[in-house]
Protein backbone atom coordinates (compact mmCIF):
# COMPACT_ATOMS: atom_id res chain seq x y z
CA UNK A 1 0.00 0.00 0.00
CA UNK A 2 1.34 3.41 -0.87
CA UNK A 3 1.92 6.10 1.67
CA UNK A 4 -1.02 8.11 0.40
CA UNK A 5 -3.52 5.31 0.74
CA UNK A 6 -2.21 4.49 4.20
CA UNK A 7 -2.69 8.10 5.25
CA UNK A 8 -6.21 7.99 3.86
CA UNK A 9 -7.13 5.00 5.96
CA UNK A 10 -5.58 6.29 9.15
CA UNK A 11 -7.50 9.56 8.85
CA UNK A 12 -10.67 7.60 8.30
CA UNK A 13 -10.22 6.00 11.67
CA UNK A 14 -10.72 9.34 13.36
CA UNK A 15 -14.16 9.60 11.82
CA UNK A 16 -15.23 7.26 14.60
CA UNK A 17 -15.97 10.37 16.64
CA UNK A 18 -19.38 10.50 15.00
CA UNK A 19 -21.86 9.45 17.63
CA UNK A 20 -23.15 5.94 17.26
CA UNK A 21 -21.45 5.30 13.96
CA UNK A 22 -19.23 2.48 12.85
CA UNK A 23 -16.46 3.45 10.50
CA UNK A 24 -15.28 1.08 7.86
CA UNK A 25 -12.69 2.23 5.36
CA UNK A 26 -12.57 0.56 1.99
CA UNK A 27 -9.22 1.46 0.49
CA UNK A 28 -8.56 1.10 -3.23
CA UNK A 29 -5.94 -1.60 -2.71
CA UNK A 30 -8.54 -3.92 -1.29
CA UNK A 31 -10.67 -3.84 -4.43
CA UNK A 32 -7.82 -3.74 -6.96
CA UNK A 33 -8.81 -0.59 -8.82
CA UNK A 34 -5.40 -0.42 -10.40
CA UNK A 35 -4.79 3.21 -9.49
CA UNK A 36 -1.26 4.33 -8.82
CA UNK A 37 -1.80 6.38 -5.70
CA UNK A 38 1.75 7.64 -5.78
CA UNK A 39 0.87 9.84 -8.76
CA UNK A 40 -2.85 10.39 -8.16
CA UNK A 41 -4.45 12.45 -5.39
CA UNK A 42 -6.99 10.60 -3.29
CA UNK A 43 -10.22 12.10 -2.05
CA UNK A 44 -11.36 10.85 1.31
CA UNK A 45 -15.08 10.40 0.95
CA UNK A 46 -17.34 9.62 3.88
CA UNK A 47 -20.75 8.39 2.79
CA UNK A 48 -23.73 7.69 4.97
CA UNK A 49 -24.73 4.05 4.60
CA UNK A 50 -27.81 2.47 6.07
CA UNK A 51 -31.55 2.01 5.89
CA UNK A 52 -34.08 4.33 7.48
CA UNK A 53 -32.75 5.88 10.67
CA UNK A 54 -30.12 3.20 11.21
CA UNK A 55 -26.80 3.72 9.55
CA UNK A 56 -23.19 4.72 9.81
CA UNK A 57 -20.47 6.62 7.98
CA UNK A 58 -18.13 4.70 5.74
CA UNK A 59 -14.98 6.03 4.20
CA UNK A 60 -13.83 5.49 0.63
CA UNK A 61 -10.73 6.62 -1.22
CA UNK A 62 -11.59 7.98 -4.64
CA UNK A 63 -9.14 9.33 -7.25
CA UNK A 64 -9.38 13.08 -7.57
CA UNK A 65 -9.71 14.25 -11.15
CA UNK A 66 -10.01 17.59 -12.88
CA UNK A 67 -13.56 18.95 -13.24
CA UNK A 68 -14.90 16.09 -11.12
CA UNK A 69 -18.39 16.52 -9.71
CA UNK A 70 -19.70 15.11 -6.45
CA UNK A 71 -22.01 12.86 -8.48
CA UNK A 72 -18.92 11.54 -10.30
CA UNK A 73 -17.45 10.65 -6.92
CA UNK A 74 -20.57 8.81 -5.76
CA UNK A 75 -20.82 7.02 -9.10
CA UNK A 76 -17.16 5.98 -8.83
CA UNK A 77 -17.79 4.49 -5.41
CA UNK A 78 -20.76 2.51 -6.65
CA UNK A 79 -19.18 1.27 -9.88
CA UNK A 80 -15.65 0.56 -8.70
CA UNK A 81 -15.68 0.06 -4.94
CA UNK A 82 -19.08 -0.85 -3.50
CA UNK A 83 -21.91 -1.78 -5.90
CA UNK A 84 -24.40 -1.92 -3.04
CA UNK A 85 -24.42 1.89 -2.65
CA UNK A 86 -27.89 3.31 -3.32
CA UNK A 87 -28.30 6.81 -4.73
CA UNK A 88 -30.47 8.56 -7.28
CA UNK A 89 -29.67 10.50 -10.42
CA UNK A 90 -31.00 10.90 -13.94
CA UNK A 91 -29.96 13.70 -16.28
CA UNK A 92 -26.52 14.65 -14.87
CA UNK A 93 -26.89 18.18 -16.27
CA UNK A 94 -28.94 20.02 -13.64
CA UNK A 95 -32.35 19.58 -15.24
CA UNK A 96 -34.12 16.79 -13.39
CA UNK A 97 -33.44 17.63 -9.75
CA UNK A 98 -33.02 14.01 -8.67
CA UNK A 99 -29.39 13.90 -7.51
CA UNK A 100 -29.63 16.24 -4.50
CA UNK A 101 -27.64 15.16 -1.45
CA UNK A 102 -26.09 16.76 1.58
CA UNK A 103 -22.44 17.53 0.85
CA UNK A 104 -20.26 18.68 3.73
CA UNK A 105 -23.35 19.72 5.67
CA UNK A 106 -25.10 21.65 2.92
CA UNK A 107 -27.75 20.33 0.51
CA UNK A 108 -26.55 20.57 -3.10
CA UNK A 109 -27.27 19.28 -6.60
CA UNK A 110 -24.38 16.90 -6.91
CA UNK A 111 -24.26 16.75 -10.71
CA UNK A 112 -23.36 20.44 -10.95
CA UNK A 113 -21.22 20.70 -7.84
CA UNK A 114 -17.51 20.49 -8.52
CA UNK A 115 -15.45 18.67 -5.93
CA UNK A 116 -12.77 21.35 -6.09
CA UNK A 117 -15.32 23.90 -4.89
CA UNK A 118 -16.68 22.02 -1.88
CA UNK A 119 -14.02 19.59 -0.63
CA UNK A 120 -12.21 20.52 2.55
CA UNK A 121 -8.58 19.43 2.46
CA UNK A 122 -9.48 16.66 0.07
CA UNK A 123 -12.37 15.38 2.14
CA UNK A 124 -16.04 15.05 1.31
CA UNK A 125 -18.86 14.01 3.60
CA UNK A 126 -21.98 12.96 1.73
CA UNK A 127 -25.31 12.10 3.32
CA UNK A 128 -28.97 11.96 2.27
CA UNK A 129 -31.17 15.06 2.24
CA UNK A 130 -32.50 16.27 5.57
CA UNK A 131 -36.25 16.46 6.39
CA UNK A 132 -37.09 13.45 4.23
CA UNK A 133 -37.23 9.76 5.21
CA UNK A 134 -34.20 7.79 4.10
CA UNK A 135 -34.93 4.74 1.97
CA UNK A 136 -31.35 3.50 1.82
CA UNK A 137 -27.92 5.13 1.79
CA UNK A 138 -28.23 8.38 -0.19
CA UNK A 139 -31.72 7.79 -1.59
CA UNK A 140 -34.56 9.53 0.22
CA UNK A 141 -38.29 9.07 -0.10
CA UNK A 142 -39.54 12.17 -1.95
CA UNK A 143 -43.20 11.36 -1.30
CA UNK A 144 -43.68 13.78 1.65
CA UNK A 145 -42.23 16.61 -0.44
CA UNK A 146 -44.64 16.05 -3.31
CA UNK A 147 -47.58 15.27 -1.02
CA UNK A 148 -47.19 18.68 0.61
CA UNK A 149 -46.96 20.21 -2.85
CA UNK A 150 -50.25 18.47 -3.73
CA UNK A 151 -51.94 19.36 -0.41
CA UNK A 152 -50.98 23.02 -0.91
CA UNK A 153 -52.95 22.84 -4.17
CA UNK A 154 -49.95 24.25 -5.97
CA UNK A 155 -51.16 23.25 -9.42
CA UNK A 156 -52.38 25.20 -12.39
CA UNK A 157 -56.17 25.53 -12.71
CA UNK A 158 -57.12 26.67 -16.21
CA UNK A 159 -59.33 29.72 -16.31
CA UNK A 160 -62.89 28.78 -17.36
CA UNK A 161 -62.96 31.76 -19.70
CA UNK A 162 -60.19 32.55 -22.18
CA UNK A 163 -57.78 35.32 -21.20
CA UNK A 164 -58.54 37.95 -23.82
CA UNK A 165 -55.76 40.39 -22.99
CA UNK A 166 -52.44 38.82 -24.06
CA UNK A 167 -50.01 38.08 -21.26
CA UNK A 168 -47.00 40.35 -21.80
CA UNK A 169 -43.57 39.36 -20.45
CA UNK A 170 -42.97 42.82 -19.03
CA UNK A 171 -46.08 43.17 -16.88
CA UNK A 172 -45.30 43.09 -13.14
CA UNK A 173 -47.35 40.00 -12.29
CA UNK A 174 -45.80 38.02 -15.13
CA UNK A 175 -42.32 39.08 -14.04
CA UNK A 176 -43.10 37.93 -10.48
CA UNK A 177 -44.29 34.58 -11.84
CA UNK A 178 -41.30 34.21 -14.16
CA UNK A 179 -38.94 34.78 -11.23
CA UNK A 180 -40.07 31.50 -9.67
CA UNK A 181 -40.91 29.11 -12.49
CA UNK A 182 -37.51 27.52 -13.01
CA UNK A 183 -37.89 25.24 -9.99
CA UNK A 184 -36.59 21.73 -10.74
CA UNK A 185 -38.25 20.07 -7.70
CA UNK A 186 -34.93 18.95 -6.26
CA UNK A 187 -36.11 19.47 -2.62
CA UNK A 188 -32.82 21.16 -1.70
CA UNK A 189 -34.72 24.12 -0.23
CA UNK A 190 -36.99 21.68 1.62
CA UNK A 191 -33.96 19.94 3.12
CA UNK A 192 -32.29 23.20 4.15
CA UNK A 193 -35.39 24.74 5.75
CA UNK A 194 -35.55 24.80 9.55
CA UNK A 195 -39.25 25.70 9.43
CA UNK A 196 -39.86 22.36 7.67
CA UNK A 197 -37.80 20.59 10.33
CA UNK A 198 -39.65 22.30 13.18
CA UNK A 199 -43.21 22.14 11.90
CA UNK A 200 -44.58 19.14 9.97
CA UNK A 201 -47.55 21.23 8.81
CA UNK A 202 -45.35 23.69 6.93
CA UNK A 203 -45.69 23.06 3.16
CA UNK A 204 -42.10 24.06 2.45
CA UNK A 205 -40.51 26.70 0.24
CA UNK A 206 -40.91 24.90 -3.10
CA UNK A 207 -44.68 24.38 -2.84
CA UNK A 208 -45.25 27.97 -1.69
CA UNK A 209 -42.98 29.31 -4.42
CA UNK A 210 -45.11 27.44 -6.95
CA UNK A 211 -48.28 28.87 -5.39
CA UNK A 212 -46.92 32.38 -5.80
CA UNK A 213 -46.22 31.81 -9.50
CA UNK A 214 -49.85 30.67 -9.92
CA UNK A 215 -51.23 33.65 -7.98
CA UNK A 216 -49.39 35.88 -10.44
CA UNK A 217 -50.51 33.95 -13.51
CA UNK A 218 -53.53 35.60 -15.17
CA UNK A 219 -54.29 32.40 -17.06
CA UNK A 220 -54.94 30.60 -13.78
CA UNK A 221 -58.62 30.54 -12.82
CA UNK A 222 -58.43 29.87 -9.08
CA UNK A 223 -56.51 32.72 -7.45
CA UNK A 224 -58.78 32.72 -4.40
CA UNK A 225 -58.32 28.98 -3.97
CA UNK A 226 -54.54 29.30 -4.14
CA UNK A 227 -54.50 32.08 -1.56
CA UNK A 228 -56.84 30.17 0.70
CA UNK A 229 -54.53 27.16 0.44
CA UNK A 230 -51.55 29.36 1.27
CA UNK A 231 -53.42 31.05 4.11
CA UNK A 232 -52.00 29.28 7.13
CA UNK A 233 -49.02 27.55 5.60
CA UNK A 234 -47.20 30.64 4.36
CA UNK A 235 -47.26 32.23 7.82
CA UNK A 236 -45.31 29.28 9.23
CA UNK A 237 -42.25 30.53 7.33
CA UNK A 238 -39.76 32.19 9.69
CA UNK A 239 -37.93 34.03 6.88
CA UNK A 240 -34.58 32.39 7.60
CA UNK A 241 -33.90 32.61 3.85
CA UNK A 242 -32.07 29.30 3.83
CA UNK A 243 -34.07 28.34 0.74
CA UNK A 244 -32.70 31.33 -1.18
CA UNK A 245 -29.18 30.55 0.04
CA UNK A 246 -29.16 27.00 -1.28
CA UNK A 247 -31.43 27.05 -4.36
CA UNK A 248 -29.29 25.66 -7.20
CA UNK A 249 -31.22 27.60 -9.84
CA UNK A 250 -30.90 30.84 -7.87
CA UNK A 251 -34.61 31.21 -7.14
CA UNK A 252 -35.68 33.11 -4.05
CA UNK A 253 -38.63 31.31 -2.42
CA UNK A 254 -38.46 33.72 0.52
CA UNK A 255 -39.55 36.51 -1.81
CA UNK A 256 -42.42 34.37 -3.07
CA UNK A 257 -43.52 33.46 0.46
CA UNK A 258 -43.33 37.11 1.53
CA UNK A 259 -45.55 37.94 -1.45
CA UNK A 260 -48.06 35.30 -0.37
CA UNK A 261 -48.06 36.65 3.20
CA UNK A 262 -48.75 40.16 1.92
CA UNK A 263 -51.53 39.03 -0.41
CA UNK A 264 -53.19 36.81 2.21
CA UNK A 265 -52.99 39.66 4.74
CA UNK A 266 -54.41 42.19 2.26
CA UNK A 267 -57.34 39.93 1.36
CA UNK A 268 -58.03 39.20 5.03
CA UNK A 269 -58.24 42.92 5.78
CA UNK A 270 -60.42 43.55 2.72
CA UNK A 271 -62.93 40.90 3.74
CA UNK A 272 -65.78 42.17 5.94
CA UNK A 273 -65.54 40.68 9.47
CA UNK A 274 -69.07 39.30 9.33
CA UNK A 275 -68.04 36.99 6.48
CA UNK A 276 -65.69 35.20 8.86
CA UNK A 277 -62.68 33.19 7.92
CA UNK A 278 -62.75 31.13 4.80
CA UNK B 1 -25.99 25.59 7.64
CA UNK B 2 -26.01 28.96 9.33
CA UNK B 3 -25.89 32.38 7.72
CA UNK B 4 -26.69 36.00 8.54
CA UNK B 5 -30.47 35.81 8.25
CA UNK B 6 -30.58 32.72 10.47
CA UNK B 7 -28.51 34.39 13.18
CA UNK B 8 -30.72 37.50 12.89
CA UNK B 9 -33.76 35.30 13.44
CA UNK B 10 -32.14 33.62 16.45
CA UNK B 11 -31.12 36.91 18.08
CA UNK B 12 -34.59 38.35 17.50
CA UNK B 13 -36.20 35.30 19.09
CA UNK B 14 -33.80 35.11 22.04
CA UNK B 15 -34.05 38.84 22.75
CA UNK B 16 -37.83 38.47 22.84
CA UNK B 17 -37.62 35.58 25.31
CA UNK B 18 -35.11 37.47 27.48
CA UNK B 19 -37.38 40.53 27.56
CA UNK B 20 -40.36 38.39 28.48
CA UNK B 21 -38.37 37.04 31.42
CA UNK B 22 -37.24 40.52 32.45
CA UNK B 23 -40.55 42.38 32.17
CA UNK B 24 -42.25 40.85 35.28
CA UNK B 25 -39.27 41.96 37.37
CA UNK B 26 -39.43 45.41 35.78
CA UNK B 27 -43.12 45.78 36.58
CA UNK B 28 -42.52 44.55 40.12
CA UNK B 29 -39.98 47.33 40.67
CA UNK B 30 -42.36 49.87 39.17
CA UNK B 31 -45.00 48.60 41.56
CA UNK B 32 -42.72 49.52 44.43
CA UNK B 33 -43.26 53.18 43.48
CA UNK B 34 -46.47 52.96 45.49
CA UNK B 35 -44.25 52.74 48.52
CA UNK B 36 -41.73 55.50 47.87
CA UNK B 37 -39.14 54.30 50.39
CA UNK B 38 -38.98 50.84 48.85
CA UNK B 39 -38.47 52.30 45.38
CA UNK B 40 -35.64 54.48 46.67
CA UNK B 41 -34.00 51.39 48.15
CA UNK B 42 -34.10 49.68 44.73
CA UNK B 43 -32.77 52.79 42.99
CA UNK B 44 -29.91 53.04 45.50
CA UNK B 45 -29.09 49.37 44.98
CA UNK B 46 -29.10 49.86 41.21
CA UNK B 47 -26.69 52.78 41.35
CA UNK B 48 -23.47 50.86 40.70
CA UNK B 49 -21.35 49.83 37.72
CA UNK B 50 -22.53 46.23 37.38
CA UNK B 51 -26.22 47.04 37.42
CA UNK B 52 -25.64 49.84 34.89
CA UNK B 53 -23.86 47.37 32.62
CA UNK B 54 -26.72 44.91 33.02
CA UNK B 55 -29.20 47.66 32.21
CA UNK B 56 -27.20 48.53 29.11
CA UNK B 57 -27.53 44.87 28.11
CA UNK B 58 -31.29 45.13 28.54
CA UNK B 59 -31.34 48.26 26.41
CA UNK B 60 -29.43 46.39 23.68
CA UNK B 61 -31.91 43.50 23.90
CA UNK B 62 -34.85 45.86 23.67
CA UNK B 63 -33.32 47.76 20.74
CA UNK B 64 -32.35 44.49 19.06
CA UNK B 65 -35.90 43.21 19.32
CA UNK B 66 -37.24 46.50 17.97
CA UNK B 67 -34.88 46.80 15.01
CA UNK B 68 -35.12 43.06 14.32
CA UNK B 69 -38.90 43.34 14.27
CA UNK B 70 -38.79 46.26 11.87
CA UNK B 71 -36.45 44.24 9.66
CA UNK B 72 -38.91 41.33 9.56
CA UNK B 73 -41.82 43.68 8.81
CA UNK B 74 -39.86 45.27 5.98
CA UNK B 75 -38.90 41.83 4.68
CA UNK B 76 -42.45 40.51 4.68
CA UNK B 77 -44.50 43.61 3.95
CA UNK B 78 -42.12 45.91 2.13
CA UNK B 79 -40.66 45.79 -1.35
CA UNK B 80 -38.07 43.03 -1.58
CA UNK B 81 -34.47 44.14 -1.31
CA UNK B 82 -31.38 42.06 -2.03
CA UNK B 83 -29.58 44.03 0.67
CA UNK B 84 -30.73 41.75 3.48
CA UNK B 85 -27.26 41.46 5.01
CA UNK B 86 -26.96 45.26 5.12
CA UNK B 87 -30.30 45.47 6.90
CA UNK B 88 -29.17 42.89 9.44
CA UNK B 89 -25.97 44.82 10.04
CA UNK B 90 -27.95 48.05 10.41
CA UNK B 91 -30.38 46.47 12.89
CA UNK B 92 -27.53 45.10 15.00
CA UNK B 93 -25.55 48.33 14.75
CA UNK B 94 -28.47 50.47 15.90
CA UNK B 95 -29.05 48.16 18.86
CA UNK B 96 -25.41 48.40 19.95
CA UNK B 97 -25.50 52.15 19.46
CA UNK B 98 -28.50 52.36 21.78
CA UNK B 99 -26.61 50.38 24.41
CA UNK B 100 -23.53 52.59 24.20
CA UNK B 101 -25.76 55.68 24.27
CA UNK B 102 -27.35 54.42 27.47
CA UNK B 103 -23.96 53.83 29.07
CA UNK B 104 -22.73 57.27 27.99
CA UNK B 105 -25.82 58.87 29.56
CA UNK B 106 -25.54 56.75 32.72
CA UNK B 107 -21.95 57.76 33.42
CA UNK B 108 -22.14 61.31 32.10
Amino acid sequence: MTARATKSRSRAGRIGGVSGSIVKCICPRGVKTGYDWSVMAALEVEIWRGEGNDGSWRCYAVPHQANQTVLDVVTHVQRHIDPSLAYRFACRVGMCGSCAMTVNGRPRWTCRTHVSRVSRKGRLRISPLRNLPVIRDLAVDMAPFFEKWRDAEARFVPSPVPVEEPVRPGEPARKAADAGIECINCAICYAACDSVAWNPDYPGPAALNRLWTLVNDRRDGDQDGHLEAAGTGCHLCRSHQECAEVCPTNLNPTTAIAGLKREVFRRTLARPPWEGRQ
Amino acid sequence: MRHGSWWAFLLHRLSGVALAVFLPFHFFVLGLAVERAALNDVLDWADNLWVKLAEAGLVVLLALHLTGGVRVLLLEFGRWSDRQQSRIALAGGLALLAGFGFLAAAFA
